[in-house]
């Protein structure tokens, strides 16, 4: 009895540290509906700035000095990144900030990288609070119990700044409704630097109280964030409250899990994200999102002029010759590059006349990946039967998650997906009697007539322009205009009667069997299968090739994708600090291009007329 | 779709480019080395690991070179951590840049990635770092050697001071992937057979880089086991020893850690490194054999830094490749392989020999007892453990290979 209760304490720590981290990440996006994907890389900016002033200054000033100013470092940079970069995109698409923190995700990886090094730093632990007491007879960390104070006392803090300052209450105007505060005059402008300086400096907090709990290293931010979004999805988003309790909820599920099943860890917080969505779409204190007035519907989309697509058949064509010039690794890198087009463009379909943000795509593709490759290991079977399994079972996969995303929407929808995602992530990497788990399946090459270089290149040529063909099709045919008039407006496609969420399952299922074709195709192309192909990285890289494209045009996600691929190719070969050059070129992109690439394009040349 | 069409068309023509100026290769033409490895994703271990074999090449090329002068030269490649990229990047380097042969990798996964791509290329790999016995055995093939002594050999290292323990009961924590599982199997298979009275009684599996270190540390104390063997590295590590210590679980413990002796770990643990852990690991301030001071001198000079265990294996794996064109007498794959047979080099360890039977060295590791000295964490009591002493019979162990 007294162990379960150090265990709870222990599980009161863990969520006091999750809560602070999460708190930020609810307030901004509360507020700005901003998807801040660099809210880990603030956290492990707050750590190492703390970490170096207690190491430069060896004292208990020192220390508590430094996590004031990783706290403060990380808040400054925060309204930093809003005045200078996110400030220019909120005219933008939904979602085209989170491609630019994305950018700065990367800058700030290789600028930690370069200021304190690749080895890991252990900082001091807490003066005065390094020893421990027993409880129950139970060790329990005198620091532990300051955590399980402050997370608390910050929840109180934050109460009272909302419900007691006129700023706090602009705050909690601006989330309930945006734009009726703007119309009562309150200047956004100020509102949103100042929370973003907000949260991002209990993001920096939130790192810098780790010091003493254990060493500061490159890792920390993408081990963060991801979880700092499931709290805040599974309170519900912008409730501070609901952060507070989702974090207690995980905390002590996480402490308790390892009891029963030690292996859980991997994959616990996604599976109480998913439950918890089903149950309840807002989280556990959240609301439904005040729609958008104005009605502000998506540009129509129509077909491009015939000349293009005399080009865009000039252009295949053109492909197709490419083995003629081509050497054995250019034409990998193509075949590669193809197969992220079909990527790109499945996601499009989703995100662009579906309405449905998906952060976890990479389900289909590696479920496809996944179904070539145990068809080739376990059944013995080759190319003609793992392909063609490869879209039916993602499609499979898709029809049952869709049931249930497709009941969401807007970031809710986009977590469950990677819900799914994760939870398959975890199957393929624990299994490892039929996957084969972290070490994947190798050896998947194409026998037969497809076993050259070029002719594989071929095949996914056909494949990957008969996928975008119909794509195309699924587009401009009458479901795909009953799709996005689902979007636009779903009561008034409701009140034609249309069933919206019917089409919206249908067109997540038609883009996880796409998805699950490029997967397929990979497989076969590099001869193996990873759990990577399931990994968030790669939903991000789709993610990112459909934004940085355009969302709102059918060419966009193509660009996307061989703008990006390109890009990640060419640094990784020559660049040694890529990460921030790529990331850097995003963020030029961003603001250069607040439409996207193709966006921008077609809407500087021409296509006035649907405007 | 036309700028689709045009910057493809763009890129693959500068690659083919390429490919062609460097296709004819003279005489005198140095000879290419394909060196991959994850530099963007754990700098911490394959900088050192870089700086190592840096070393290796600058003194093969001062010394003359190979084959009648000609020159080393090594094309490195970042694999971003991730599989997929290194299978392209192996790619490249063998279609574009004309490499004789590949090296490097340090994930376990990334390693068979690439050791598959070898096979199907047939050009020979000499997997540097990865620790999955995999690659050598279940999933050898005839191109792929491997350097570095593997988790079962580690763990078999330890086994013989485990079982010297009067510790009958045993709790165990790993990172919950492949290697973990690996490591915590082979050590209790081993110890069980040293030791058939004890038994384990937990066992935790944080996730890589994700602890809960105060609730895996309260939960393993709860089991009240008499000793532990601890898997976790890098950050997980640092975590699970400072709660660890915090709540007293090492009191009166005796633990048995696999690779926390290595420098890349204990350094970063400074004056809170564990004291008094039966590890496996690289003691580089006493090691005063005349080869390994030979090497730690140059090391010093060149870099002003002290070298990590990842220095040692990148410096032996350059001087391997050196010592395997030299013996083939050409850069070509099936004399190359001819010549990894049975290959003996010098190592900053000594000799090391690369068995014919299962392509794997007998590279050694240092297993010791882990302090602090003057606010930094070290080795005690240690002894250098040969690998061949910890290896299956090469009969036996070529069993464990699928046919070639």
């Amino acid at each position: 009895m007294s162990f379960l209760l150090a265990q709870f304490l222990s599980g009161l720590a863990q969520a006091s540290s999750l809560f602070l981290v999460a708190s930020g990440l609810s307030i901004i996006f509360g507020v700005t509906r901003i998807v801040n994907f660099a809210h880990g890389s603030f956290y492990m900016i707050g750590a190492y700035a703390a970490c170096w002033v207690a190491l430069t200054v060896d004292s208990a000033a020192g220390f508590w000095g430094g996590i004031a100013a990783g706290a403060l470092a990380a808040g400054i940079l925060g309204a930093v990144m809003e005045r200078g970069l996110l400030r220019r995109l909120y005219r933008s698409p939904e979602l085209f900030q989170l491609l630019a923190t994305f950018g700065v995700v990367l800058v700030v990886q290789d600028a930690v990288l370069a200021l304190w090094g690749p080895e890991d730093l252990l900082g001091p632990r807490a003066p005065g609070l390094t020893g421990r007491v027993r409880l129950w007879g139970q060790p329990v960390p005198l620091y532990d119990l300051f955590l399980m104070v402050l997370g608390p006392v910050v929840f109180a803090g934050l109460w009272l700044l909302f419900h007691k300052t006129r700023w706090g209450v602009l705050v909690r105007a601006a989330t309930e409704d945006r734009e009726m505060t703007a119309a009562l005059g309150v200047n956004q402008s100020h509102l949103f630097t100042a929370v973003l300086f907000l949260g991002c400096l209990l993001a920096g907090l939130g790192g810098a109280l780790q010091i003493p709990r254990g060493s500061v290293n490159l890792h920390m931010d993408m081990a963060m964030v991801v979880e700092a979004f499931v709290v805040v999805v599974v309170g519900g988003l912008g409730s501070v409250g609901g952060a507070f309790l989702a974090a207690l909820l995980i905390g002590q599920l996480q402490a308790f899990g390892i009891l029963i099943f030690p292996e859980i860890t991997l994959v616990l917080v996604f599976l109480v994200m998913a439950v918890v969505l089903v149950l309840r779409p807002y989280g556990l204190l959240g609301r439904p999102p005040v729609e958008a007035r104005g009605g502000e519907a998506g540009p129509v989309l129509r077909p491009a002029p015939p000349w293009a697509g005399w080009m865009a058949a000039g252009g295949v064509a053109a492909l197709a010759c490419a083995p003629l010039v081509a050497g054995d690794y250019a034409l990998l890198v193509l075949t590669e590059t193809l197969i992220l087009v079909l990527f790109a463009a499945s996601l499009h379909l989703l995100m662009g006349p579906g309405g449905m943000v998906s952060f976890g795509h990479a389900a289909w593709f590696g479920l496809g990946a996944y179904a070539a490759a145990l068809v080739f290991r376990h059944l013995g079977l080759g190319l003609a039967v793992g392909l063609p399994a490869a879209p039916l079972l993602a499609a499979a996969g898709a029809l049952v998650a869709g049931w249930f995303c497709v009941r969401l929407s807007g970031v809710y929808l986009a977590m469950l997906t990677l819900a799914f995602a994760q939870i398959l992530w975890s199957v393929a990497f624990q299994w490892t009697a039929v996957t084969g788990g972290d070490n994947g399946i190798l050896g998947v090459w194409p026998g037969g007539p497809f076993a050259a270089r070029w002719a594989y290149y071929e095949l996914t040529l056909a494949l990957v322009v008969a996928g975008v063909v119909a794509l195309r099709r699924v587009v401009f045919a009458p479901f795909g205009w009953t799709l996005r008039a689902g979007r636009d407006s779903p009561l008034r496609a409701e009140a034609l009667g249309i069933d919206v969420r019917r089409h919206q399952w249908m067109a997540f299922t038609a883009a996880g069997a796409f998805a699950g074709l490029a997967g397929g195709l990979d497989a076969f192309a590099k001869g193996s299968v990873f759990p990577t192909h399931l990994d968030i990285s790669t939903s991000v890289d789709g993610l990112v090739m459909v934004l940085l494209g355009g969302v709102q045009t059918l060419a966009g996600p193509l660009v996307g994708a061989v703008v990006f691929h390109g890009l990640e190719t060419e640094m990784l070969r020559h660049v040694p600090y890529w990460r921030a050059v790529l990331g850097g070129i995003i963020i030029v992109l961003v603001l250069a291009f607040p439409q996207g690439i193709v966006g921008a394009l077609s809407h500087r040349f021409g296509r006035s007329r649907d405007s | 779709m036309s700028i689709l069409s045009r910057l493809s068309l763009h890129g693959f023509l500068a690659l083919a480019v390429t490919a062609g100026a460097c296709g004819a290769a003279l005489a005198a033409d140095p000879i290419r080395i394909g060196e991959i490895n994850s530099y963007t994703g754990l700098p911490a271990f394959t900088i050192p690991y870089r700086q190592g074999w840096e070393l290796a090449v600058a003194e093969i090329n001062a010394a003359g070179g190979l084959l009648g002068g000609r020159m080393l030269e090594v094309v490195s490649r970042d694999d971003g951590g991730k599989p997929e990229d290194a299978v392209r990047t192996a790619n490249e380097l063998i279609a574009n840049e004309k490499v004789a042969l590949l090296t490097g990798t340090y994930f376990s996964h990334i390693g068979l990635a690439v050791a598959d791509v070898a096979a199907r290329n047939k050009v020979l790999f000499l997997a540097a770092e990865p620790l999955t016995d995999a690659i050598i055995w279940s999933k050898g093939n005839p191109y792929t050697f491997r350097l570095r002594p593997g988790t079962a050999m580690q763990a078999g290292m330890l086994v013989d001071d485990a079982a010297k323990l009067s510790a009958r009961r045993w709790a165990t924590v790993a990172p919950n992937y492949e290697y973990g599982q690996a490591a915590v199997a082979a050590f209790k298979e081993k110890l069980k057979a040293k030791r058939p009275d004890v038994e384990f009684v937990a066992e935790q599996w944080p996730a890589q880089g994700k602890i809960d270190a105060g609730a895996t540390v309260q939960a393993l104390a709860a089991a009240k086991p008499e000793a532990i063997f601890n898997v976790t590295f890098g950050p997980d590590l640092a975590k699970f020893v400072r709660e660890g210590t915090t709540r007293g679980l090492f009191d009166g413990r005796a633990v048995v850690s696999l690779l926390t002796g290595e420098p890349e770990y204990l350094v970063p643990l400074k004056d809170e490194a564990p004291e008094g852990w039966i590890v496996t690991g690289y003691p580089w301030d006493q090691v005063k054999t005349p080869e390994h001071v030979g090497f730690l001198t140059a090391y010093r000079n060149a870099y002003n830094d002290f070298p990590r265990l990842g220095s040692v294996v990148g410096y032996t794996a350059m001087k391997t490749i050196a010592a395997a064109i030299a013996k083939a007498g050409s850069t070509d794959t099936p004399a190359l392989v001819e010549a990894m047979k049975g290959l003996s080099v010098e190592s900053p360890f000594g000799i090391i020999t690369f068995r014919a039977g299962d392509h794997q060295s007998t590279m050694g590791a240092f297993v010791g007892t882990t302090a602090v000295k003057n606010g930094q964490g070290t080795m005690i009591d240690w002894r250098y453990a040969d690998g061949a002493a910890f290896l299956p019979p090469e009969d036996e162990a070529a069993k464990l290979r699928p046919a070639e």
